[in-house]
């Protein structure tokens, strides 16, 4: 039995959008920073650059909060369950029309997979571009009049690692969207992100219990009564 | 609720970057603006004379000789020459400390240039911008401070030349009308030397030259006549005759130095990326997009070439400007006008050739050498002038030829055009050896550009330099910059990353679309 289930709650979904379009900009102004290409003209590059790097990190600050206010962050828990039938279904199930091998439910909305593109997204490429993003800014800064230097840093390295990360980065962008598309149908779900609801197998409480234990209880309860 | 505050200040987060990206700059005037209106306030200000020196019974009479004039002076300005006889202006040379060299006395007694070559053996000519009268007789004229000629800057006069040989005034000179402008130095008083250095207008600095005299502020932003009208003595203040700021043509310690800071701070723009920028790049670098703006400056001279005659005779001939790019006496030339900078890195100290320094590599020879590096040096705009002249490759000196003599059969180059025999004198003179072989050796002359500062919008733009190819400082060394440079394989290794992601994700796509046929929709409906 399937139903429309809310399953991305507003911010979840602002927080999304807002990060693609930041990290869009940061791309489209970043390689031309890198010298890639000429589009804005290299100081307005920079500027855009700047100020979207300074609203994605307060953007940063806002979902870290929320994650672990919601208890959202343990749907990024890692495991190994079901990690090999899903490599298994993207690269042959898919094809001869298997079923999912991983039910998407309210309390486990990523797959096996997903779980572990995406923690080590947050908390190794992301970070990765933050730390080096931030050196890169920083690395002279004007205090008190005058120019401070951190000379430690090295300006080459610096670069080479936020633009190894740039293109990690832009990888990830181009499969995650492809990915997208594997949903019941091709666009449900960015449907979903969209509105929030999703069609899902209605969940019983039985399998919940058994599946994830008590401890996701709340934060589930209330995600669902909305 | 809680959601709709997080939602409230992010949407306001977000509105302050939209803000500040985009909201026009600068509708209240900065600190750096009302900085910049005090100064032009403070110096478009012309000063009235303090004294009208026509006015001095001691200047009223008729001098015979140009000593006598400093004698006027000196009765009034009493011991004021025994400071200039302390400056460089007066003793063609700075005492000064070189690593390598220890304290040295540089100046054009001693060293050589890649233009004329050398000042020795020809000073009947070029004592003409030396503040002295009577330089015939060397050790006579260093120790009488009579020699001291004060009007050479100080006069108001257009008449004053000094064409009479040996540093004096020419014959026809009205000392006494001359004396009796005199005042502050002005920009006409120091360009009689410093715009026409090299023998003509322009020719040596490329960023000083005649048009500065009154020019538009595209060309000179502190000189112009439509702006404020700035003196050289403006920036090049003096104490004591000591005279603040000169050029490592011939200086080398990194002292007494005029600065854009002087006036402008060190914190000069309202952007903070641009302060920032301040720590590594000049003002100049930025500030002065190009030079030679008015009239083309040289910018090579091949004197291999020179000795062609024409029945028997020496010729000239001149390019599109009608500047010369032949003369049999010196060679070939090229001119250049509105030239790009070339850039280096520079840290205040500088070393020079002299007379005697024995070269190795002859590519090229530096005349000038510019020290500095990343580490501890700015980026400065030089013009390059690029020659090649005289060499003695087994002595591995090079050569300061006799060119001057006023008739033939004395071994001067530009009479007898004879290498070997202007060589062999030249060198005898200086008291260097001569191997009887004349060869010609690649030499650069740098020149730090530090005037025709543009006007602020036609500064040099960010991707002049931050670009991949062909930017201003495309072959600067020793770090890395952002837009130009990039590590090795890294673009290469992102392209294929993507590349093949985009082949991986098209080809799923494909097989997807290929295959739909057996999917069992039972398990998606």
């Amino acid at each position: 039995m399937k139903r429309e289930v809310y399953i991305y709650p507003r911010f979840e979904r602002f927080w999304h959008w807002a990060q693609s379009l930041l990290i869009a900009l940061l791309a489209l102004t970043g390689f031309e920073v890198h010298g890639s290409y000429t589009l804005l003209g290299y100081r307005h590059a920079v500027r855009v650059h700047e100020w979207s790097a300074w609203a994605l990190m307060a953007l940063i600050v806002f979902a870290i909060f929320w994650h672990f206010t919601t208890g959202a962050w343990k749907q990024y828990i890692p495991t190994r369950r079901n990690l090999i039938e899903q490599l298994r279904y993207y690269t042959h199930g898919i094809f001869v029309g298997a079923p999912h091998p991983v039910r998407k439910t309210v309390r486990r909305k990523m797959n096996p997979l997903q779980v572990w593109v995406y923690l080590s997204l947050k908390v190794l490429f992301i970070p990765l571009m933050v730390g080096s993003g931030l050196l890169y800014m920083g690395y002279r800064f004007m205090y008190g009049g005058q120019l401070q230097g951190l000379s430690f840093v090295d300006l080459g390295s610096v670069a080479f690692l936020h633009t190894l990360g740039a293109y990690l980065l832009l990888q990830f962008v181009l499969v995650h969207v492809y990915m997208t598309t594997t949903g019941h149908t091709l666009t449900a779900n960015i449907r979903s992100m969209i509105t929030g609801y999703e069609l899902l197998e209605e969940d019983t409480p039985a399998e919940e219990t058994s599946e994830e234990g008590p401890l996701r209880q709340s934060i589930q309860e209330e995600l669902i009564q909305r | 609720m809680k959601k709709n505050i997080a939602i409230v200040v992010l949407l306001n987060v977000l509105a302050v970057v939209a803000f500040h990206l985009w909201w026009p700059s600068g509708t209240t005037p900065s600190f750096s603006e009302q900085k910049m209106k005090e100064l032009r306030l403070a110096y478009a200000k012309k000063q009235d004379k303090a004294v009208d020196h026509s006015k001095f019974e001691v200047l009223q009479k008729r001098f015979d000789h140009p000593q006598q004039v400093t004698e006027a002076c000196i009765s009034c300005h009493q011991e004021r020459h025994t400071e200039v006889m302390k400056s460089n202006h007066w003793n063609w040379e700075r005492e000064e400390y070189i690593e390598g060299r220890g304290v040295t006395y540089l100046g054009k007694k001693n060293m050589l240039n890649n233009f004329c070559i050398g000042a020795t053996g020809n000073e009947q000519a070029c004592a003409k911008c030396h503040v002295g009268y009577g330089y015939e007789k060397e050790e006579a004229f260093f120790a009488s401070s009579k020699n001291v000629d004060c009007l050479s800057c100080h006069n108001n006069h257009e008449a004053y030349v000094k064409t009479g040989g040996w540093g004096n005034p020419g014959g026809q000179v009205d000392l006494a009308a001359v004396a009796q402008t005199v005042g502050k130095p002005t920009k006409a008083n120091c360009g009689t030397c410093h715009f026409m250095s090299g023998g003509g207008n322009n020719v040596k600095h490329g960023d000083l030259e005649t048009a500065q005299l009154d020019c538009s502020r595209e060309v000179d932003v502190h000189m112009a006549s439509d702006g404020v009208n700035m003196e050289c003595t403006a920036c090049h203040t003096a104490e004591n005759h000591n005279i603040k700021g000169k050029l490592y043509s011939l200086s080398s310690e990194n002292t007494n130095r005029a600065t854009c800071q002087d006036c402008h701070t060190s914190v000069a723009h309202q952007d903070e990326m641009l302060n920032t920028h301040a720590a590594k790049v000049s003002c100049q670098a930025c500030h002065i997009p190009e030079y030679a703006k008015v009239n083309a400056t040289k910018m090579t001279w091949d004197w291999s070439t020179a000795g062609k005659l024409k029945d028997g005779k020496p010729f000239e001939t001149v390019d599109a400007d009608h500047n010369h790019d032949y003369m049999s006496i010196k060679g070939s030339f090229t001119w250049a006008k509105n030239v790009k900078p070339e850039y280096v890195w520079f840290n205040g100290t500088a070393d020079h050739y002299m007379f005697g320094d024995q070269v190795d590599t002859l590519s090229p020879i530096q005349v000038n050498r510019l020290h500095g590096s990343f580490t501890d040096g700015q980026i400065i705009p030089v013009k390059v002038h690029r020659a090649k002249q005289p060499y003695d490759p087994v002595h591995k000196l090079l050569i300061q030829p006799y060119v001057y003599s006023p008739e033939k059969g004395h071994g001067a180059y530009w009479t007898d055009f004879d290498w070997k025999q202007a060589s062999q004198k030249g060198q005898q003179q200086l008291g260097l050896p001569f191997s009887g072989q004349v060869a010609f050796a690649r030499t650069e002359m740098y020149w730090p550009i530090n005037h025709m500062v543009s006007p602020k919008d036609q500064a040099v733009g960010c991707a002049e330099c931050h670009t991949r190819q062909d930017g201003r400082l495309a072959s600067l060394p020793g770090f890395y910059m952002p837009g130009r440079d990039t590590t090795a394989g890294l673009d290469l290794f992102g392209q294929w990353l993507l590349l093949l992601s985009a082949a991986g994700v098209g080809g799923h796509a494909f097989l997807r679309w290929f295959t739909r046929g057996r999917r069992h929709t039972s398990h998606h409906a």
